[in-house]
């Protein structure tokens, strides 16, 4: 199953790249600023902890774009940190890879685990533009619209289990909406994800209370204030798998600032609700981002 | 004799020089409408006002033309065209979009990009020079995004498939 669903994606790349790779020479860059969007904490492209239909770096359709983030968001009793990089194709299809690194630090002493205990995981993501145009269609309602998964592998299998995760492994599957509302000066997104995973994914897949996956919704909203600065909120659903500790939906407010085409900062603070049995988990979101 | 004829020739060419400076080059014919412009216009007050009405707007159009021109990625996609004849209709143009009550007679959108081959990176770099010409005519960047949302969608027409 897991199979069949990587290989669908990998088939349409594969088929829309290279029918456009044929027709036209390889232009470098070329999209307006911040319309690359930024680089959610899961590699793809999106805000904070919400992914979007936007496809990464700064390549338009005939050409081959690559952005790469870094983000911290040091939590009440953890810190959180996430690297990566994503490639865009002909602003049709994104492949993306994240490292998320946990750190339980002087928690994890109290949770038995050893101080400086870190969770980890690794993201490959796909992403496929289906339909429409975020910026362009401004006289019609029909958003941005892209399919996508993320296999995520997780370290620490054997803690996992014992915590109650039944899997060191997962696959989202997500459709995600974007419209730019240009007249306005709005961006609104929604994305539906079927997941199974806890915190992410860093705490394991499935869990004793819920195994199989579930619908989760990501909402953000966001106001240009400028062609560069980009301020806005997201509201993100998660499952509630392990019986040892509930896992609460999270939020963010941010403000995305594209200093210039090929570099932007990202500041929020985020809200994550319990993690671990650690209550009111919130703190700073912190993201550099370039592109190209 | 020889003399006099070349002087003649050459204040022939010079006088026809100037001429093309002014006038425009002759285009196919074609019928003249506003449904060319692409979109209706804006009708709301503030955002013409926003512009500084005409005389902001033809500012605007003759700047984004400047800027086009002197540009090394768009320079060399405008030269070969008539920019008398462009300046004119991008003012009408932006004019008619915005509500200044100005009757748009250029081609439409598809002809009149035919043989420039426009990629969106192009297309792109041109809202950019747009950006500018309004920020340095004070258009605030909410009034500046109205007016963009009308020209967005011209994208699928302009934009070489």
């Amino acid at each position: 199953m897991k199979n069949a669903l990587l290989a669908a994606p990998v088939c349409v790349l594969a088929t829309a790249v290279g029918a456009e790779a044929l027709a036209r020479d390889l232009v470098w860059g070329g999209k307006l600023p911040l319309t690359r969007g930024v680089t959610s904490i899961e590699g793809g492209t999106g805000a904070g902890l919400a992914t979007w239909a936007l496809i990464g770096g700064n390549a338009t359709e005939d050409g081959v774009g690559v952005s790469a983030f870094y983000t911290v968001i040091p939590l009440s009793d953890y810190d959180f940190t996430a690297y990566g990089m994503a490639v865009g194709l002909y602003d049709r299809v994104e492949l993306s890879y994240a490292h998320q690194e946990f750190d339980t630090g002087s928690t994890g002493t109290l949770l038995g685990i050893g101080e400086g205990f870190t969770f980890e995981q690794d993201i490959f993501g796909v992403k496929v533009r289906l339909i429409g145009d975020a910026l362009y269609d401004q006289d019609r309602w029909l958003p941005q619209i892209a399919v996508g998964v993320q296999y995520k592998q997780a370290e620490h299998g054997a803690l996992i289990s014992a915590l109650g995760g039944e899997d060191d492994s997962g696959l989202d599957v997500y459709v995600s909406a974007t419209k730019i509302l240009l007249d306005r000066s709005l961006v609104l997104n929604a994305t539906v994800r079927a997941t199974d995973a806890n915190q992410f994914g860093l705490l394991g897949f499935g869990g004793d209370q819920q195994g199989d996956r579930t619908a989760q919704v990501e909402l953000s909203g966001a106001y240009m204030l400028s062609d560069r600065l980009l301020v806005g909120a997201e509201y993100r659903t998660r499952p509630d798998n392990l019986g040892f500790a509930a896992e609460d939906d999270g939020y963010d407010v941010f403000a995305a600032y594209a200093v210039t085409d090929n570099l932007t900062l990202v500041a929020g603070y985020v809200e994550l609700g319990s993690i671990a049995t650690f209550d009111d988990q919130n703190g700073a979101y912190l993201s550099l981002q370039i592109g190209f | 004799m020889r003399a006099l004829t070349l002087c003649a020739a050459i204040a022939l060419t010079s006088l026809s020089a100037v001429a093309s400076a002014q006038e425009e080059e002759p285009v196919a014919p074609y019928v003249q409408s506003d449904a060319n412009a692409g979109a209706q216009p804006i009708s709301d007050p503030e955002v013409l006002a926003a512009f500084n009405g005409r005389d902001g707007i033809r500012r605007i159009a003759n700047r984004t033309v400047d800027l086009a021109l002197a540009d090394p990625q768009l320079g060399p996609i405008f030269r070969p065209f008539d920019m008398v004849r462009l300046r004119r209709t991008l003012n009408e143009h932006f004019c008619y979009l915005l509500g200044g009550g100005c009757t748009y007679t250029g081609r439409d959108m598809t002809t009149s990009h035919a043989d420039m081959g426009v990629q969106t990176r192009d297309f792109n770099l041109l809202v950019r020079h747009l950006r500018t010409a309004m920020e340095e005519e004070d258009v605030p960047f909410a009034m500046q995004n109205r007016f963009l949302a009308v020209l967005a969608p011209m994208h699928r027409d302009v934009v070489a498939r």
